[in-house]
């Protein structure tokens, strides 16, 4: 293509419109991490930097809450994960490396299913699922609901990753007298390791971010920490709850963040 | 056969053909029982009668269907009139979303053309910036919208201090509180379908328009615009659709006064006093709502694709 003046592409005014986006998405979270530092006990008044409510989250009188909340996101968070990747891995390679067949279609509508139906209404779903067969609802509602709507978001990166990696090296190996199942553990498999990495990642985030379907399936008792810190802001927004808030949504960025790196890294040259 | 499979593009890899059936069924086993299973289940719930203290009695009924759009009096023994409430709050949803989708795209478009025309290698940096917020929790990201916008909040504090406004202004627990949640909660999904198609567009034909005079914004609304909508019509549905049945933005940031779907549905089914085939019902009209509008949308990007060649 030819080099285009760059006079006719940019237009006045964009780039501060670009600009003021990305203040609009960042300003909400630096003011909360800001004010999860504040000394004072008010959420208004500015009273100098201190640590108070991350040991407040530790040792306050809700720490128990929060810890007993925090280990169920972890674990619902991990095993979900881990279950839906092995889960989206397998589909994945029929996918991709399965050649043509009739249902395609179906499956891929059947995998992006949990991204077109609105949250809210798979959250009403799965209630009266779960509700219809007498289960009880608690920890193990919330993680089969939570490995069925983490699927496609560990499916998508890592059927992006198959498709990019000819079939070429499986068929050489293969060639050499490797048995299928060596060829997929010992050379798709490492080659598709960024994609199953971000795809597993991108999952626990969704599980742990998850609000909205937990809230309708979890049962009395039970808490995650998004619900838990649902219930809390209800009654106002306190400093302890701006500490945990931070704590979580480091654990996101640092983790999309490792997701962004290892997908771009490419180890198939 | 791996060398026709690589160069041949319509042909698929197919090591794994045989093994397809192993492979899909864990997949299907799960998604079919635990997500398109209740959606049929919560099909039936919608026709059933209800029993007062949540749950259901097995007995068809369409008395769910009749609550949401007639209003036969307090005794239900009057003639039928139209019952308002639901669809007001219906419409109300439809048009946050609405209003939502707008900012999106006012603000997304421009930020993605900007992206879209920056060199090569930094692209992706813009667009990763754009899209982590999306990944933080969605709820501690409105809480922290909250935050940002009460009375004596930060924004406040410093519209005073700097003597732009003497009294605080009221956001929060406004119409427009819940679209600037919304507008926050989406913007990403606007502007990385817009940032594909520009980036995909041929800046030569910006040039063409430019040697025969056309204006700067004539060549946008005239070449660019038609020329990316595909990417703009995309995006306008990944913001509308999620902003429509949303639950945490109207019920955080909206108050009592700015219902929508999303809190109806919940107040069915949290608490004693719900009514579970009346939720079910209206999750199922939200549903076929959000399910035409994106037939529509595969059907218009499908003759895009056509007419793309």
């Amino acid at each position: 293509m030819a080099h285009v003046n760059e006079n006719i592409k940019s237009y006045r005014g964009f780039r501060s419109i670009t600009l003021l986006c990305l203040v609009v998405l960042y300003a909400p979270l630096v003011i909360v991490t800001i004010y999860s530092f504040n000394a004072s006990q008010s959420i208004t008044n500015w009273e100098g930097i201190s640590l108070r409510w991350y040991a407040d989250v530790f040792t306050g009188p809700e720490s128990e809450k929060f810890k007993v909340a925090a280990f169920n996101s972890f674990t619902i968070a991990i095993i979900a994960a881990t279950a839906s990747t092995a889960i989206a891995t397998l589909a994945a390679t029929a996918m991709v490396r399965g050649g043509n067949f009739k249902l395609r279609t179906v499956s891929f509508g059947l995998i992006s299913l949990p991204l077109m139906v609105p949250e809210i209404v798979t959250a009403v779903a799965t209630l009266i699922f779960f509700n219809a067969i007498g289960f009880t609802r608690g920890y193990m509602t919330i993680l089969v609901a939570h490995i069925a709507f983490c699927i496609p978001f560990a499916y998508l990166p890592i059927s992006a990753r198959m498709q990019g990696i000819e079939d070429s090296f499986e068929q050489a190996a293969m060639d050499l007298y490797a048995t299928r199942r060596q060829a997929f553990t010992r050379i798709l498999m490492p080659l598709m390791a960024p994609g199953i990495i971000s795809g597993f990642l991108l999952a626990f985030i969704v599980s742990l971010d998850d609000f909205i379907i937990t809230n309708f399936v979890k049962g009395a008792g039970v808490e995650t920490l998004p619900t838990a810190i649902f219930g809390s802001v209800k009654q106002g927004i306190k400093p302890n709850i701006m500490a945990i808030s931070t704590m979580l949504l480091s654990i996101s960025i640092v983790m999309v963040t490792i997701s962004y790196f290892v997908s771009k890294s490419d180890n198939t040259k | 056969m791996a060398a026709g499979a690589a160069s041949g593009g319509s042909a698929r890899a197919d090591t794994y053909k045989d093994a397809r059936g192993w492979l899909l069924l864990p997949s299907w086993a799960v998604l079919g029982i635990f997500v398109l299973g209740p959606v049929c289940m919560m099909l039936i719930y919608s026709f059933l009668t209800k029993e007062f203290r949540g749950g259901v009695i097995w007995e068809p009924s369409l008395a769910a269907y009749d609550q949401f759009f007639f209003d036969r009096g307090l005794f239900g023994d009057e003639p039928p009139t139209i019952e308002w409430t639901y669809i007001t709050i219906f419409w109300r949803s439809i048009w946050q979303a609405g209003a939502a989708t707008l900012l999106s795209l006012l603000i997304g478009f421009p930020t993605a053309y900007f992206i879209a025309t920056r060199p090569e290698h930094v692209r992706p940096v813009w667009v990763f910036l754009i899209t982590i917020p999306y990944w933080v929790n969605l709820l501690i990201r409105t809480v922290s919208m909250k935050f940002l916008l009460r009375d004596q909040g930060p924004l406040n504090d410093f519209l005073i201090g700097t003597g732009l406004i003497d009294n605080p202004i009221h956001i929060v627990n406004t119409n427009f509180a819940v679209q600037l949640g919304l507008f926050y909660s989406y913007l990403p999904f606007m502007v990385l379908p817009v940032y594909a198609a520009v980036e995909r567009y041929n800046f030569s034909l910006s040039e063409a328009a430019a040697d025969l005079y056309a204006s700067k914004w004539t060549t946008l609304r005239r070449i660019v615009l038609p020329a990316v909508k595909p990417g703009v019509v995309a995006g306008c549905i990944l913001v509308f659709v999620p902003s429509m049945g949303s639950f945490l933005a109207p019920d955080l940031l909206g108050g009592a006064k700015n219902f929508m779907i999303g809190s109806l549905i919940e107040e069915q089914f949290k608490g004693n006093a719900g009514n579970w085939p009346f939720g079910a019902a209206a999750s199922m009209i939200l549903l076929t709502m959000v399910l035409i509008i994106l037939m529509f949308s595969a059907r218009q990007q499908a003759k895009a694709d056509k007419a793309g060649g």
